[in-house]
């Protein structure tokens, strides 16, 4: 069996959900990491939703899907998202989809 | 004309989905031999990786049977370092082809498919052609120069 390529580390403190990604983020990787990032929104219904990308060595636009995907579950909680670490690539590719995809998504600038 | 190349590969995988990973790790150890820059190969990683990921989950919709599907991957190296890359399939095809490139357009509403494939190629390569017959087979080039 063929290990897995990604996998997530998270907690959660006061109504604030952590998750950090690692590994590569792809159609095949991203089925597990979503079932995973799904329960842990809805046992911990946060009120914030931190999602860092810092240690992804991969994304294509499955990564993309997982986000937005998550942004709509985050909205259903009436939960804010917001992301961080996002390297140039990953930023390119979230902007080839579209502000109004990405209404309510905080992405945290920051200079590396 | 047909133009110099100085190296070819060609890839034959099973259509399921942890080749997308197989995928981009041959690929990009073919491309490395033209010494590209670290932002040149992540492009043509990221552009591969959406095309494979097309052919297993749109061709030949992965995971339903796929016993004895091919995804076929053939790289062209130039002696002017542009690549070509085709990812070829023999499944499903696209009816229209057009529309499937547009931005946000995809058939799957169950998952969390983005509609973003195409786009990224476009964003990453500097051509990309397809081409595609309902019911047999599609390919796609992605093409690019490397500085």
């Amino acid at each position: 069996m063929v290990g897995e390529t990604a996998f997530l580390k998270s907690r959660c403190v006061d109504g604030v959900l952590e998750i950090a990604l690692f590994g590569e983020i792809d159609h095949h990787s991203a089925r597990g990491i979503r079932e995973q990032m799904d329960t842990l929104l809805f046992m911990n219904r946060p009120r914030l939703f931190l999602l860092s990308l810092e240690h992804i060595t991969f994304m294509d636009s499955s990564g993309l899907g997982l986000i937005l995907g998550r942004l709509n579950v985050a909205r259903e909680l009436d939960c804010e998202m917001r992301l961080c670490h996002l390297t140039d690539r990953i930023q390119k590719i979230l902007s080839l989809s579209g502000a109004s995809r990405l209404r309510g998504l905080v992405i945290e600038e920051e200079t590396v | 004309m047909k133009r110099a190349y100085f190296n070819t590969m060609k890839l034959a995988l099973p259509a399921i989905s942890e080749n997308e990973r197989m995928a981009r790790s041959l690929v990009c150890a073919m491309v490395s031999t033209l010494n590209p820059t670290v932002a040149e190969l992540g492009d043509i990683r990221c552009a591969l990786s959406e095309a494979v990921t097309n052919a297993i989950v749109h061709g030949y919709g992965s995971p339903q049977s796929v016993d004895g599907c091919l995804v076929y991957i053939a790289v062209t190296l130039y002696a002017d370092r542009t690549l070509k890359i085709t990812v070829r399939d023999h499944g499903c095809g696209i009816p229209d082809v057009a529309a499937a490139r547009e931005p946000l357009f995809t058939t799957d509403d169950t998952g969390d498919r983005s509609g973003m494939g195409f786009s990224v190629m476009e964003a990453f390569c500097d051509r990309v052609e397809v081409s595609s017959r309902v019911g047999a087979r599609t390919k796609v080039t992605l093409y690019k120069a490397l500085s």
